[in-house]
């Protein structure tokens, strides 16, 4: 049975359809969902378009950027603001998934997908959703239990304006040469303060239900200045208190066993 | 079934075709305007040989809902020979034995088109990373990136050259 497809230009109208129809989807750019779509799933029978121009606006807040929902991959690359996110963005799928591909739906994306996420998560981005003004859901809290915010319109995701861009790292390893999906990705905020690195964030993409914090590897890097003895420590808790999935790339054993060495490269700077 | 009206350009030219519900670019090009040059591979955006480009963009045409175009342009590989002339890119492809069974050229070509109306003077890695998306079962790829480098050379991307 075919889909149906309504078209909103407003988005908490979409909201207020969304939470009283379960078998509607939001249509983002829908690189996920037409999959679905094509072959026949039943598990929706209708799809909201969004065309309010506000989702696609990239602006500043304060100290922070506002990145539409339905702003795309080869957008978020292209601004001159979002330098800081562009590798991320760069690891998603090929050109042509790029243009289409949008930052709510990597957000929401099941695994493996979810690049661009792990790096927003590393950097403690916002998410805002549609009827709560401006009130905004840390990132890691929306992943926690990203399940039950299904029926919800995300609106724009909020990132902080990095001073200094490289002060975020992304690295996706993958084992298809040049694009596959990631085997894992990993991201690691370091914030340079004095010669000490003060609020390390640390993602993992994949080795777990969605893009999540290190804790571990974090409290083991907490004040050091990133030295050999610190990203020693990091490295024998990379996978502590994760259970990493097992899937056509890769057994939990392998990522376990390969966690630690990449982002050991990371850490130290070698992911060219 | 609703059907929605579209509207839009087609390699230049006027169309107007009736999406029906969840139907994909690819299927409303093919079946509903005639225009067979974009194949259908895999329906799952891992293939490429779909690509279109959607105002200038390079698209893959099955993972595009067909309504969303209204209004907007599509290129497909029909629109880039002028009249018994073909496009630099065609004669790269050809001289460089770059299509074999040829399925995957289309998708090729309009990914590459999209790489050289945007960076006329490519570095073989900007190649690579441009057709990523696209898969080739016959050429392993190496006659694919030459073309394409010889067609820059060439200046492929000059409009309608
Ligand atoms: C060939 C191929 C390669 C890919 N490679 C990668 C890759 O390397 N890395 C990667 O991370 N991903 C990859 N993807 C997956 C996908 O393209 C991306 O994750 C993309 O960002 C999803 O965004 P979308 O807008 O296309 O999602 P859609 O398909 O539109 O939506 C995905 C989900 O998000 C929901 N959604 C979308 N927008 C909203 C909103 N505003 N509010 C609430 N819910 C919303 C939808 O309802 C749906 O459940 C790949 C996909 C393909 C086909
Ligand atoms: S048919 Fe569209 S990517 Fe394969
Ligand atoms: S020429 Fe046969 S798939 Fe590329």
């Amino acid at each position: 049975m075919p889909v149906r497809v309504e078209t909103f230009s407003q988005v908490e109208e979409a909201a207020r359809a969304l939470s009283s129809n379960q078998k509607a989807r939001i249509y983002g750019g829908g690189t996920i969902l037409m999959r679905s779509v094509n072959e026949g799933d039943q598990s929706f029978d209708t799809l909201f378009r969004l065309t309010d121009p506000t989702l696609k606006d990239i602006r500043s807040e304060g100290d922070r950027v506002l990145i539409g929902a339905a702003v795309t991959m080869a957008e978020i690359i292209r601004h001159r603001d979002l330098s800081f996110l562009a590798d991320a963005a760069r690891a998603v799928g090929g050109p042509a998934i790029r243009t289409t591909a949008t930052i709510a739906g990597n957000l929401l994306a099941p695994p493996p997908y979810g690049d661009l996420a792990t790096a927003l998560v590393a950097l403690g981005a916002e998410v805002r959703f549609a009827g709560q003004g401006s009130a905004n859901v840390p990132i890691d809290e929306f992943m926690r239990d990203r399940e039950s915010r299904k029926g919800s319109v995300v609106t724009a995701v909020s990132v902080p304006r990095l001073a200094d861009p490289t002060a975020l790292r992304f690295l996706k390893v993958t084992r298809v040469k040049p694009k596959g999906v990631a085997l894992m990705s990993i991201a690691a905020l370091l914030p340079r303060a004095g010669g000490r690195i003060d609020g390390f964030r640390i993602a993992y993409g994949n080795m777990g239900p969605t893009p999540l914090r290190v804790a571990a590897v974090e409290r083991a890097l907490e004040g050091s200045s990133l030295d050999e003895a610190g990203i020693t420590r990091a490295a024998a808790v990379a996978t502590e208190g994760l259970d990493p999935p097992t899937d056509a790339l890769a057994s939990a054993w392998y990522r376990r066993e390969v966690a630690p060495v990449h982002l050991r490269r990371l850490l130290l700077g070698q992911t060219g | 079934m609703a059907q929605k009206p579209v509207q839009f350009t087609l390699n230049g030219e006027d169309k107007a075709a009736f999406a029906s519900d969840g139907q994909n670019l690819l299927d409303m090009l093919r079946r509903g305007v005639g225009d067979l040059s974009p194949k259908y591979g895999c329906g799952q955006g891992a293939c490429g040989a779909c690509t279109v480009l959607i105002d200038g963009e390079p698209c893959l045409s099955c993972l595009t809902l067909a309504e969303t175009v209204d209004g907007k342009d599509v290129a497909t590989t029909s629109g880039l020979s002028s009249g018994s002339g073909i496009h630099p890119l065609q004669d790269a492809f050809m001289r460089n034995f770059a299509a074999q069974c040829g399925y995957c050229t289309p998708g090729m070509l309009m990914a590459a088109k999209a790489l050289l109306d945007r960076n006329p003077q490519p570095s073989r890695d900007d190649v690579v990373e441009a057709i990523s998306g696209n898969l080739c079962r016959c050429t392993g790829y190496e006659p694919i990136i030459n073309a394409v480098l010889e067609a820059s050379r060439s200046g492929a991307s000059q409009p309608n050259g």
